[in-house]
């Protein structure tokens, strides 16, 4: 495992372990926290997981495909922030603050 | 030397996320966001992925980063985050469901045997540190064209997304135009 020694060569099962762990932190975060902007930044940890995850495997395979998929996911994370900012200022035009639990009109 | 870079970059990248997910102020949450971000580009770096690296740079810790910081200084810093709990077990359950999610990864990922399935599918990764640039252009532009194409698409749909949902739009709330209609 990771803690016990200090190894000298660093497998790519290292970086999926620290991939999982950044990746937990993010979606925990998303649960736990009520601002949506610090939500978003915790969906960008869980993009940012995945990234290296794909740039671990195409390491791990020599793999170019892994680093291709890469681009795709800024991609769409470029536009998910661009489209997720621009709800966020709708919403707080509306109630003048950005808490998640106050947009419920449509909770059944 | 691999093994100290990765190490130190590893404690930078939780140690930012971390900060994310505790911090009060979302500016700082946003600092620590950036702390991560430019922690994982080095870790690209250290995979033969320079060019993954340097966008990741160019496109998460400039632009995103910078957009966030730009909404939160737009709506003002919001640090009164409201702490009544319309469902009371949400934290607790989040941190079980956390904590049994990184075991679950952890586990699935250090039993993984990794080697299994074919290697250099869509083409090797170039063979010294050259940022793959050749490489990777090579098969953007042949495997995976179409999907590089509807990234165009996704952009535009994204633009004018943002343009509609953040223009001022009168007194008069339009369909579409995603605001509701005043109560």
């Amino acid at each position: 495992m990771i803690a016990v020694g200090f190894p000298s060569n660093v497998t790519p099962t290292y970086y999926l372990i620290l991939a999982a762990l950044l990746f937990t932190i993010g979606a925990v975060g998303l649960l736990v926290r009520r601002n949506t902007l610090v939500m978003f930044m915790c969906i960008e940890l869980m993009l940012n997981a995945a990234n290296l995850t794909f740039v671990s495997y195409a390491r791990a395979l020599n793999d170019i495909s892994g680093q291709v998929i890469v681009f795709f996911t800024l991609v769409v994370a470029a536009a998910e922030v661009a489209v997720g900012l621009a709800i966020i200022v709708a919403i707080f035009r509306r109630r003048q603050n950005v808490t998640a639990d106050d947009v419920n009109l449509l909770k059944g | 030397m691999e093994a100290v870079v990765f190490f130190v970059c590893a404690a930078a990248v939780l140690a930012g996320a971390v900060g994310v997910v505790l911090a009060r102020n979302p500016v700082h949450s946003a600092l620590f966001l950036l702390l991560t971000l430019v922690s994982i580009a080095v870790l690209f770096l250290q995979q033969h992925a320079a060019l993954v690296a340097a966008i990741q740079i160019v496109v998460y810790a400039s632009a995103i980063v910078v957009l966030f910081l730009f909404v939160i200084t737009l709506l003002g810093v919001d640090q009164h985050e409201s702490l009544d709990e319309p469902m009371p077990f949400q934290r607790v359950a989040a941190l079980v469901g956390g904590a049994l999610l990184a075991i679950g990864l952890v586990v699935m990922v250090h039993g993984n045997r990794w080697v299994t399935g074919a290697h250099s599918l869509r083409g090797e990764l170039d063979p010294v540190r050259t940022g793959n640039v050749q490489a990777l252009s090579k098969s953007l532009f042949t495997s995976f064209v179409w999907a590089f194409e509807m990234t165009a698409v996704l952009l535009v749909i994204a633009v004018v997304g943002g343009v509609v949902l953040a223009r001022r739009s009168g007194h008069r709330p339009e369909i579409g135009s995603g605001e509701e209609p005043p109560s």
